[in-house]
């Protein structure tokens, strides 16, 4: 018997939404609330979800499958595994911690939050859709939501940075979508099911294309340098809980496509690019370092610090070993929660101060001590203290690094140090220093920004000292990943 | 053929007649009736009048002497001319322009095409489609011409009616070599009679001539010249119409053409198919970047959409030519329903212009909403219409592996979702300059939801449809 749990878990939001469009637009109170139930009502299946998934399992779990377009073979299929599993549980989070932020907006806030839930079906669709047909479809139907809450509630530049968003993304993935026909066609008896594909049919020749074709997709997406530009405008120009959602999300929906889809689906080439691919990680690592230092802007700091994070990721893909795996997905997950806090920050300062210039800022830790202290806490975490999140996994990638290639784990660790200098730059610049008068009214964080911020930071803690807990979920997927990818080299 | 035969072939022309009849009622009841607000709810009930025979399909059947023929081909794009003309008769009817502006003459000849549109859709025979094609062109010339006073209409309508006339010579050029080389105008004799190799190259000049007269009607480049002129220059319920009914009638008997008569030789026109496809995808697309007025960014819009419908019928397999009837009916109702939402904010703020939909989204909200649906179909978003339109004609073009025409599908799509964003952009991202509230009248916005629905459904529930269009093709 199928449960539709995972079907829950996606259309929630969705429901949500409704609700809100047919809520009258004055009553900003009851929107508010219908979309917070619904982001933890989805929490909550996620949880469901969560609970019912057999760590020790390698396969789909909670598939549901029903034939969508017979014509064309296409199958309304959704299942979760260890790859997936933590995407969305960060996913459910992280909507909620964001939903809550949002609740300093104060503008449409009908249409605010009835795209906020579309957004947030599109997310969790993409991370459990099996099907490449419902997989690209949840993966466009993130992308109209996006544009409008950068375009609508952004900063200055807003409609800039939301059309380059759309734009770049697009054109990536219709190269995808390609990339999904072509292997449509390969595969006989044609399918769109991720299951049923079988890559050892396919000649190497046509493994690159296919890999090419799903790389430009999912490199915009992640971003991989040079594909990355989009990013810090759209970062910088995004309101606060958008932001957290596009750097705790929406850049994860870019590496899961890769351990999803391309190296799965396409072995042989994966492997013929791993030099590619870790040579564009290190250049995003050491650039995305440099570029931060650089930066003035805390928003725009940040934003390069994940080009710089997400490229640890990429590093790990591309070694191709159970160490580079591992570290890849802890880092996700871990980079997910660390910048979500990073930016949920900048925004708590932001709305006080109105201003991002860490220069005008000086001696806030004497005036803010309880928000000094948390800003502290997630640089610690983001430049990969041990004990805390963040140095598992970019640890984890080292290793895996180092196995592959020395040189690549030596240069990646120049990103770490980097990492170092410029958030303890920031801190400095921010907390430390003489105090400036300007900012003597400016009042310490308030309960709501708390809420968001400690279970993050819970988690933080958990996993810098038991990674386990969520390596245990990823592990047995990423090792049968690795057999069925050696499988096919043999 | 005796009268009996006639008469019994008159039978199945009743949707015809109905048409006939209703135009000529239209321009009698318009000399005896004040009330000119009968005239197009007369039109309309001629249309109905003409639907109730039409709906049911008898199976295939040659109707006199083979110049036509009834089959499920047929009465597909039967019913699509018909319910387009009477979403075309119900933009006109509160299009102020036309108002005291002989509406008469107007809605008579709007009866008369959707009268040669159904005649050209089940023209099987090469002179009948002529003819059918001149009934089309000569009422399309008038109609664009329609707003006497207006000096742009004017010049569209002399230039469309120019470039129409060459198109034309072309193609009776092209239908003359033709039957010189098989000695038939049949397009089912013709593939039978095609054997003798001396022939071979007078045939295949003559289809490609044909080619060119047709290309015309389906606004395809390089002979889509016409098109923005004339999109521009029309009144807009006509403009609406003419990117939609005529295109996809053309683009029907274009198949029937191309797959019924010379299919033989599909490995010669396929690849010059792909090229014009690939010219008028990207210069409608170019071109439409740099529009201010919405009228004339969607002429070119729906050029660069031809070009994408093109891509099926390059391909000229079982699965180009589904996608490509998949397409015109996914583009008819997305396509209306764009510019039935500009003909109302044209109404309501007295101008095309881009700027004009500023702040769009407060001062119409529902509106706004629907046009967001209807322009993120044409660009081809999930799960709209417009997105397994063109999902199924590129994966059309890479069954055949035409990789390298995929990719520039690829980025016209891109750019395509530039512009159609620009519109995006004035209703929800710019503020309103003006606040007063745009309205629609009841029957508009019933048409509206009607065409939402329909881009909406095709989009999520496309299967039945595939199963409809694949068991249509009679070729």
């Amino acid at each position: 018997m199928q449960n539709h749990l995972l079907s829950w878990i996606v259309f929630t939001p969705l429901i949500g939404a409704l609700a809100v469009v047919l809520t009258p637009k004055p009553e900003t109170g009851r929107i508010k609330w219908i979309a917070l139930a619904a982001a933890a009502l989805t929490g909550v299946f996620t949880l469901a979800a969560f609970l019912r998934f057999d760590k020790a399992l390698s396969g789909f779990q909670l598939v549901e499958k029903t034939l969508w377009i017979p014509p064309l073979n296409v199958h309304y299929f959704l299942g979760t595994d260890g790859i997936s599993l933590p995407m969305i549980v960060l996913t459910a989070l992280v909507s909620i911690l964001a939903c809550i932020a949002s609740f300093g907006i104060k503008e449409r806030e009908k249409e605010y939050y009835a795209l906020f839930l579309l957004l947030e079906t599109g997310m969790l669709g993409t991370f459990l859709a099996l099907d490449l047909l419902v997989f690209y479809v949840f993966w466009e139907v993130v992308l109209i939501p996006m544009y409008f809450l950068i375009g609508i509630w952004g900063g200055a530049r807003k409609e800039y940075a939301a059309l380059k968003f759309f734009l770049y993304t697009l054109a990536g993935s219709l190269f995808m979508l390609i990339g999904i026909l072509a292997l449509y066609f390969k595969s006989m008896p044609h399918t769109f099911d991720l299951t049923q594909i079988n890559p050892a049919a396919f000649t190497l020749k046509f493994q690159k294309a296919l890999f090419f074709t799903f790389f430009l997709g999912f490199a915009v997406k992640v971003p991989i340098w040079p594909f990355h530009t989009w990013l810090p405008d759209a970062h910088v120009e995004a309101p606060t809980p958008i932001s957290v959602i596009l750097a705790g999300v929406l850049l994860k929906m870019g590496t899961y496509g890769f351990l999803r889809f391309s190296y799965p689906l396409a072995p042989d080439a994966a492997a013929k690019f791993a030099p590619f691919m870790a040579v564009l990680a290190l250049i995003g690592i050491i650039y995305g370092g440099f570029v931060a230092l650089a930066q003035k802007d805390f928003k725009k700091m940040v934003a390069y610090s994940s080009v710089s994070h997400m490229g640890f990721v990429i590093l790990g893909l591309a070694a191709l070993n159970s160490a580079g795996f591992s570290g890849a997905m802890l880092q996700m997950f871990n980079h997910g929660i660390i910048t979500s806090g990073l930016f949920l920050l900048v925004g708590v300062l932001y709305d006080r101060a109105h201003t991002r210039d860490m220069t005008a800022f000086g001696g806030l830790a004497a005036q803010l001590p309880l928000y000094s202290g948390i800003l502290i806490f997630f640089s610690m975490a983001s430049l990969g203290l041990p004990g805390l999140a963040g140095f598992i996994s970019e640890f984890l990638v080292l290793i895996g690094g180092f196995e592959y290639n020395r040189l690549a784990a030596g240069l990646a660790s120049i990103g770490i140090f980097l990492a170092a200098a410029y958030l303890l730059l920031m801190v400095r610049r921010v907390l430390f220093g003489p105090a400036n008068l300007k900012w003597q009214g400016l009042a310490e964080i308030n309960r709501r920004e708390l809420v968001t911020l400690v279970p993050l930071m819970i988690l933080i803690v958990l996993f810098g000292i038991f990674p386990q807990l969520i390596l245990d979920y990823m592990t047995p997927t990423l090792d049968s990943l690795l057999t069925h990818m050696e499988g096919i080299f043999a | 053929m005796n009268a009996a035969a006639v008469v019994q072939d008159l039978k199945a022309f009743l949707p015809e007649l109905c048409l006939l009849g209703g135009a000529f009622l239209v321009l009698l009841v318009d000399l005896f009736v004040k009330n000119k607000k009968i005239l197009p709810a007369l039109a309309l009930l001629a249309l109905a009048a003409a639907a109730v025979p039409a709906i049911p399909f008898r199976g295939t059947q040659a109707l006199f002497s083979g110049f036509f023929t009834l089959d499920a081909f047929t009465h597909f794009f039967r019913l699509l001319a018909l319910g387009a003309s009477a979403v075309w008769v119900i933009l006109s009817a509160g299009y102020k322009p036309l108002q005291k502006q002989y509406e008469g003459e107007y809605y008579t000849l709007v009866l008369f095409m959707a009268l040669a549109l159904v005649l050209m859709a089940a023209s099987t025979n090469l002179l009948m489609i002529f003819l059918s094609i001149e009934f089309v062109s000569i009422l399309s010339y008038l109609l664009v011409g329609f707003e006497k006073k207006n000096s742009q209409s004017k010049e569209a309508s002399v230039k469309y009616l120019l470039f129409g006339s060459v198109a034309s010579a072309l193609m009776l050029y092209g239908i003359s070599l033709v039957f010189g080389a098989t000695g038939s105008l049949e397009l089912t004799a013709i593939p039978a009679k095609l054997d003798d190799p001396s022939f071979y190259g007078l045939t295949l000049t003559g289809s490609i001539l044909l080619l060119a007269g047709l290309g015309f009607k389906i606004s395809m480049a390089p002979f889509h010249l016409w098109a923005p002129d004339a999109y521009e220059g029309a009144p807009a319920p006509f403009t609406a119409f003419l990117t939609v009914a005529p295109k996809a009638i053309g683009f029907a008997v274009l198949m029937r053409v191309l797959t019924g008569a010379f299919h033989w030789f599909s490995f010669e026109w396929s690849p010059i198919l792909m090229v014009l496809s690939i010219l008028t995808m990207t210069i409608g697309n170019i071109t439409a970047v740099a529009q201010t007025n919405v009228k004339r960014l969607l002429a070119y819009s729906s050029i660069g959409q031809a070009g994408y419908i093109l891509m099926g019928l390059a391909a000229a397999t079982p699965l180009g030519l589904t996608a490509v009837l998949y397409y015109l009916l996914a583009y008819a109702f997305t396509n209306l329903g764009v510019f039935a939402v500009a003909i109302v904010v044209g109404s309501g703020t007295g101008s095309y212009e881009l700027e004009s939909y500023r702040g769009l989204a407060k001062r119409a909200p529902v509106l706004s909403a629907c046009m967001v649906v209807f322009l993120l179909s044409l660009a081809g978003i999930p799960p709209l219409a417009g997105f397994f339109a063109k999902l199924y004609v590129f994966s059309a073009v890479i069954e055949n592996r035409y990789y390298l025409m995929a990719a520039a599908a690829a980025i016209n799509s891109a750019v395509a979702a530039f512009y159609y964003l620009r519109i995006v952009r004035q209703m929800y991202l710019v503020p309103a300059d003006e606040t007063s509230r745009i309205w629609s009248c009841p029957v508009t916005r019933f048409t509206i939801f009607i065409l939402l629905a329909g881009t909406i459904i095709l989009g999520l529930v496309p299967a039945p449809f595939i199963d409809y269009f694949k068991a249509l093709l009679p070729f």
